[in-house]
């Protein structure tokens, strides 16, 4: 077990927006949070990056409480990547800078060896040829694209992917889908939170289903699309089938 | 002396070569004086303002300890007091306060004191500057720096503040255009910068409005090249691909799962 979730409790101001939520990541898991918005599936996975603080439960990564790390938070998140909903790219930097300066700067490895991971990265996402490029040039599919690259140079242990697609156009969706699914292949540890319900089907061990701050329902793909057994699961899965 | 007053040419424009080309010497020294104080201050004001907008920026994490936070709360509310206080009064009773306060630092040189005073006067505005700068860019580039396991330290100096200074070049440029304009004030404790140089052309002349047109054409053309400088600049730093923060897409998802079936 890599993640282990207990109880935890976020609040903002008096609006409680995970009210308990219990969750252990296996190594190699793809996990699939679903859900409608302001269900807490991002909050959840912005504590674990500690990007959020929380009030109540703990999180262990590798067995150690998070907050009692001796290396500290920073060494931490090192480890847990996050991709994000909007990107963040450092827009000042070029495509390769993107990918290397967190090995360099955080990981203290020499320059020459990040950029040969960084382009061999890069290469894997398809962007081979645009290192050189500023980032502000590139396309939304293609800056997202970078951004899993950049966060993939840091070699982490854990993937976390904020609705990766959702600030997409439409035709760039499936470019990015498909970088991810290449990744769940390798069997690397990856929480995604998404909105695309089919992929999730597709790429997914487990998929859950988040409501009011709950982990309401979890199972297989095919359990938990095919065979939901909460009525609140059942009318969300319904909406997107009508689409 | 009555000689000299009546060679002066009676239309403004003919006094004013007359007077710039008689007294070249003192309006060069003082335009010199006045530029060396703007630009000097200008850039200790600029390294001011970058440790103390940077000091005002510093975030709070509910995971620092109560001592940090204690430290982060006395130094933001140690430089809003320092922030406040030279914005919020007239740069002519700081200089005067500052060169009497510490009158035997000056002795040797005014122009030292006027360029301390500037500097410790465009540093506040220059913080709010930085600070502003700072806070323009979009809260992700920080979330970005720290979620690949960037200290604050490293956040700062190598995302946010190059983003930051760039962003606010244009502001900052202003401020040097403000300076070679406000070192006129430091007149009140003699510093030999154009307009002091100026009011002791007019004593000799006594053709004040004369005098001070040259003055006014003096300052004019140094505060238009130095606009022109600085566009071109803000132009090349343009040109070199960054531009403002990246991630202000808002997301839309109506449609997507539609249109990502249809692409799998």
């Amino acid at each position: 077990m890599i993640i282990q979730i207990n109880q935890l409790i976020k609040r903002f101001h008096q609006n409680e927006v995970l009210k308990g939520v219990s969750l252990s990541v296996n190594s190699g898991e793809v996990i699939s949070i679903i859900g409608s918005s302001g269900s807490g599936k991002s909050t959840l996975l912005r504590c674990i990056n500690l990007l959020e603080s929380y009030e109540g439960g703990s999180i262990h990564f590798h067995g150690k409480d998070i907050l009692d790390s001796i290396q500290g938070i920073n060494a931490y998140r090192a480890r847990v990547g996050m991709i994000f909903q909007s990107f963040n790219l450092f827009s000042h930097m070029s495509v390769l800078d993107n990918c290397v300066i967190g090995q360099t700067k955080v990981l203290g490895k020499n320059k020459k060896e990040a950029i040969a991971l960084a382009l061999t990265t890069l290469e894997k996402v398809g962007l081979r040829d645009f290192a050189e490029r500023s980032v502000m040039t590139l396309s939304g599919g293609q800056k997202q694209r970078v951004a899993i690259a950049r966060t993939l140079c840091m070699e982490p242990e854990v993937l976390l992917f904020d609705e990766p697609t959702s600030a997409l156009d439409p035709e760039m969706v499936g470019e990015v889908l498909s970088v991810i699914k290449a990744l769940a292949k390798e069997h690397r540890t990856m929480i995604i939170v998404t909105h695309e319900m089919s992929f999730a089907k597709d790429v997914s061990d487990r998929v859950l289903f988040m409501d009011q701050g709950v982990i309401l329902e979890e199972g297989t793909p095919d359990a938990l699309f095919n065979h939901p057994s909460k009525a609140r699961t059942q009318e969300f899965l319904s909406r997107f089938r009508e689409n | 002396m009555l000689s000299v007053l009546s060679t002066i040419p009676n239309d403004l424009l003919g006094a004013a070569y007359y007077i710039a080309k008689r007294y070249a010497p003192l309006f060069l020294y003082g335009a010199k004086n006045t530029l060396t104080i703007a630009l000097t201050a200008t850039v200790f004001g600029l390294l001011i303002g970058l440790g103390v907008g940077i000091l005002r920026s510093l975030p709070e994490s509910v995971y620092d300890s109560s001592l940090k936070r204690w430290t982060t709360r006395t130094i933001r509310f140690l430089t809003s007091i320092y922030v406040e206080v030279f914005r919020g009064t007239p740069m002519m009773v700081q200089a005067i306060f500052i060169y009497y306060a510490f009158l035997p630092l000056f002795k040797e040189s005014k122009l030292f004191a006027g360029i301390v005073i500037v500097s410790i006067n465009t540093g506040a505005y220059m913080a709010e500057i930085v600070r502003a700068g700072i806070q323009s860019l979009d809260k992700g580039q920080n979330e970005a720096a720290r979620s690949i396991g960037m200290n604050n330290f490293q956040t700062m100096v190598y995302i946010i503040l190059p983003q930051a200074i760039k962003n606010a070049f244009p502001a900052i440029g202003n401020e040097f255009v403000v300076n070679i304009k406000d070192t006129s004030v430091l007149n009140v404790i003699g510093v030999t910068e154009l307009y002091f140089q100026s009011v002791s052309v007019a004593g000799i002349n006594y053709r004040y409005t004369d005098t001070f047109f040259v003055t006014a054409m003096i300052y004019l053309t140094l505060t238009y090249s130095t606009t022109l400088i600085l566009k071109a600049i803000e132009k090349k730093m343009n040109l070199s691909g960054f531009d403002g923060p990246s991630s202000t897409t808002t997301p839309l998802n109506i449609g997507h799962y539609k249109a990502s079936k249809e692409t799998q």
